[in-house]
């Protein structure tokens, strides 16, 4: 698509916050919220008086088992009296929730903005799976009672038949990323693990492994953007949004070949084009791409053509993609190692971003300076790409 | 603000109680289809983004945006839903036409109502799990308090909230989509059915199906699209606190927030500048209560004013000439649909029987209901 005019301001992110990610938290879901949005708040030095407008980004009601989630979630959000709005594209909302609060001020219409996105997985009994099982198609796939892990073991399948992957090349996306986790004083399931104790962990859903899937977690982020106006006053270090792209395919999965995310592409192309972004892989410098599973990862570089199709792999087997790396890979530890709360997650890698940019990401810092990064979340029925860059300089 | 925001196409599938032949996604497509033909364009494919409004429990879905994109011809384009009203999704697609990223902007809301079949069990779950839920009492006892309060607190009387729904019924009669027109009498409102106390059955707006599908667009491409371009000319929106206990039930502070935010937009200073509103009444008190939020009535003056003809369509200041969700029915998420549309087609001058003489201006408001304290306003401005 092409951009048609210049948008009314700049957005830059002043702040940032989360929660820790946990299997189980024993807050409520306005707490959680309510946490992340007070450390946001607190890191930009600014309080609730300073926000023009709360944008909200949670994924399905049925976690928490709370209609209009949304409406319940407004006050721990700190929505009170103010104009305040949900928005969601499942998984990849986290990623869209900042896109949709860069379009409150873009517009013109609003200075400041506070984003938040919780999840809270672990109300929902035995296990959050339930919950997914409402996702699928009425008539014609939930009588067959699918879930996530089945729906994602055919994809990884067909990716890794199409291109010849072996499912030792993925594994060694959970050693960096689980590694990576380490670091992060927020995360739920770091760890030291080689590539052996990953291939032979249980086999889930053939050929998904315990240890390349992302757990069920609870947690909250949040970040605050300002336009260029107030961001030069609220912090020296504005992290600029430079680019915003997402994109929704058709509700039949069925029907698409599986082994590429075209809509992810389109997401990432109308961000590279906002940010003038011709050579991707030259010009992003750290990569928080979704990963909710290890081929995720891989599946989702190519599609936001940071690695040419099947050969994504060879990033982390070769240590590319490593923090230390020519093009570090989800520093953060990604959601295979901090967790996965649904919307928050995807929130989490733009804080990332927003950490790294500003060199603040202490032990997880990657070095020379990098300069712009992306974060990217996905979600629905393999269906829906959301795409961010971000810059720390204009 | 210097972009300036058309609605150039509208389209709809018509309200109706019960739907058992058609699907949502079939309802969805035969409003698309509409609105793109009014809205002239040569193909779907010119429009560059797509606002839908859902909430997961009303589809029976977890996720619902995942089954919006096909019925909109909008596969593989920038789509996302959000929870709000149809008025919060056209609130929304302005913005996005704003922000220079866009041109062409759809919205779509539907309701499925028919397939709902405990929809007040499905409210429950709307109200805070710890502290209101465990009650276990049909969510319908809020509207019940609020009304009792309002009542209160204002000297409104039930004569005055019983001609509400005799006008809007009554409004309704001349209005196609209606599915509840009818003439009734004040003395039939106060003696039907106790529901809630003081609300009574006839007070209650009732669910119909329906959806509906607008197409917007920036100035530099909406007179090409459409001859009669009705302009979005302010978009507001806010909540109160969503729990019954900290709420302001002394004012409707979402009405006077969002109105305050459109105004301002809008550049204009009061409500005189409108010639005709919208306003949501799902339940017959709440029209009432959201012309003195907005500002329009002194607090404890728009049921007198209801009762002298004020309201009416060759009144003063004329309230819901569409008969809204009492006489036409109330449509989930898509309810905003109804007030917009009969804006759109009274600026257009395409009200038929029911066309205002004088129609220039006017103001959408739409409320989530029960329990939300959420609210948005549109301020809209005809083509000439």
């Amino acid at each position: 698509m092409t951009i048609k005019r210049k948008p009314q301001s700049h957005v830059a992110v002043v702040g940032a916050g989360m929660t820790k990610f946990l299997r189980r938290a024993l807050e409520t879901p306005k707490e959680l919220a309510f946490e992340a949005a007070q450390a946001a708040l607190e890191s930009a030095n600014m309080t609730l008086d300073d926000i023009d407008c709360v944008i909200h980004g949670t994924a399905p009601d049925a976690f928490d088992g709370v209609h209009m989630k949304g409406e319940y979630l407004s006050d721990g959000s700190g929505g009170w009296n103010k104009p305040y709005i949900r928005c969601y594209v499942g998984g990849g909302t986290g990623v869209f929730a900042p896109i949709h609060g860069w379009l409150h001020i873009a517009s013109g219409m609003f200075e400041t903005a506070l984003v938040v996105c919780e999840e809270k997985m672990s109300s929902c009994l035995p296990h959050p799976q339930g919950a997914f099982l409402t996702i699928f198609d009425n008539f014609i796939e939930r009588p067959l009672k699918p879930n996530l892990l089945w729906i994602f073991a055919m994809e990884m399948n067909r990716y890794m038949n199409t291109y010849g992957i072996s499912v030792r090349d993925i594994a060694h996306v959970s050693v960096k990323n689980k590694a990576n986790a380490l670091l992060h004083p927020a995360a739920q399931l770091g760890a030291e693990l080689t590539v052996d104790e990953v291939v032979n962990s249980p086999i889930m859903a053939w050929p998904v492994h315990r240890l390349m899937v992302s757990p069920p977690s609870d947690g909250a982020c949040a970040v605050v953007l300002a336009n260029e106006k107030r961001a030069k006053k609220i912090t020296k270090k504005p992290v600029w949004i430079s680019g915003v792209g997402w994109n929704l395919d058709t509700s039949y999965w069925t029907n698409r070949d599986l082994a590429y995310p075209q809509y992810v592409e389109k997401a990432a192309r109308m961000a590279y084009e906002m940010a003038g972004i011709r050579e991707p892989k030259k010009e992003i410098n750290i990569v928080e791409p979704y990963d909710p599973f290890a081929y995720k990862e891989l599946h989702h570089l190519e599609g936001l053509l940071l690695a040419d199709r099947g050969k994504a792999c060879e990033l982390a087997i070769d240590g590319i993609s490593a923090r230390t790396g020519n093009m570090p890979v989800c520093p953060s530890g990604g959601l295979l190692g901090v967790g996965n709360p649904i919307a928050a997650a995807g929130l989490m890698k733009v804080c990332e971003l927003f950490w790294q940019l500003r060199e603040e990401a202490g032990p997880r810092q990657v070095p020379g300076k990098p300069e712009t990064g992306l974060a990217q979340a996905w979600g629905d029925l393999m269906q829906v790409g959301t795409v961010i860059i971000m810059r720390n300089k204009k | 603000m210097s972009d300036k925001v058309a609605i150039v196409g509208v389209g709809i599938s018509r309200p109706q109680k019960e739907t058992p032949d058609i699907s949502y996604k079939e309802m969805v497509y035969e409003a698309a289809v509409s609105s793109y033909n009014d809205a002239a364009l040569a193909s779907h494919r010119d429009i560059d983004g797509f606002v839908t409004c859902a909430e997961d429990f009303l589809e029976g879905t977890s996720i619902f945006d995942e089954y919006t994109p096909d019925q909109l011809g909008a596969v593989q384009k920038p789509v996302h839903t959000i929870c709000g009203d149809f008025l919060h999704g056209l609130a929304i697609a302005t913005m996005k036409i704003k922000t220079g990223l866009m041109d062409i902007v759809a919205v779509e809301a539907h309701s499925k109502a028919s397939n709902i079949k405990t929809y007040y069990h499905i409210v429950n779950y709307a109200l805070d799990p710890v502290w209101n839920r465990p009650l276990n009492v049909n969510p319908y006892y809020v509207a019940g308090l609020e009304m009792r309060y309002f009542m209160n607190n204002t000297n409104t009387s039930e004569e005055e909230i019983a001609q509400v729904v005799v006008k809007n019924k009554k409004n309704a009669l001349h209005n196609d989509l209606n599915c509840f027109g009818a003439s009734v009498s004040r003395k039939e409102v106060l003696k039907s059915q106790t529901t809630f106390s003081p609300l009574r059955e006839l007070h209650m707006s009732k669910h119909v199906d329906g959806a509906f599908v607008f197409v917007l667009a920036h100035e530099s491409v909406a007179k090409k699209l459409q001859k009669n371009p009705v302009w979005i000319t302010g978009c507001g929106w806010s909540s109160d606190s969503p729990t019954l206990e900290t709420r302001n039930w002394d004012e409707c502070e979402y009405a006077k927030r969002s109105t305050y935010m459109a105004l301002k937009q809008a550049g204009l200073k009061n409500l005189n500048q409108f010639d005709f509103f919208e306003i949501d009444d799902t339940f017959a008190y709440k029209e009432l209560q959201h012309l003195e939020g907005i500002g329009l009535y002194e607090k404890g003056s728009a049921g007198k004013a209801c009762l002298n003809g004020d309201l009416n369509t060759d009144g003063k200041t004329p309230v819901n000439i569409s008969g809204g969700t009492l006489g036409v029915g109330a449509l989930l998420e898509a309810s905003g649909g109804i007030r917009a549309l009969e804006i759109v087609k009274q600026l257009r001058g395409d009200s038929g029987k029911r066309q205002l003489q004088k129609a220039k201006r006017a103001l959408a408001l739409s409320w989530r209901g029960i329990p939300t304290t959420s609210g948005v306003v549109l301020t809209f401005e005809g083509p000439k």
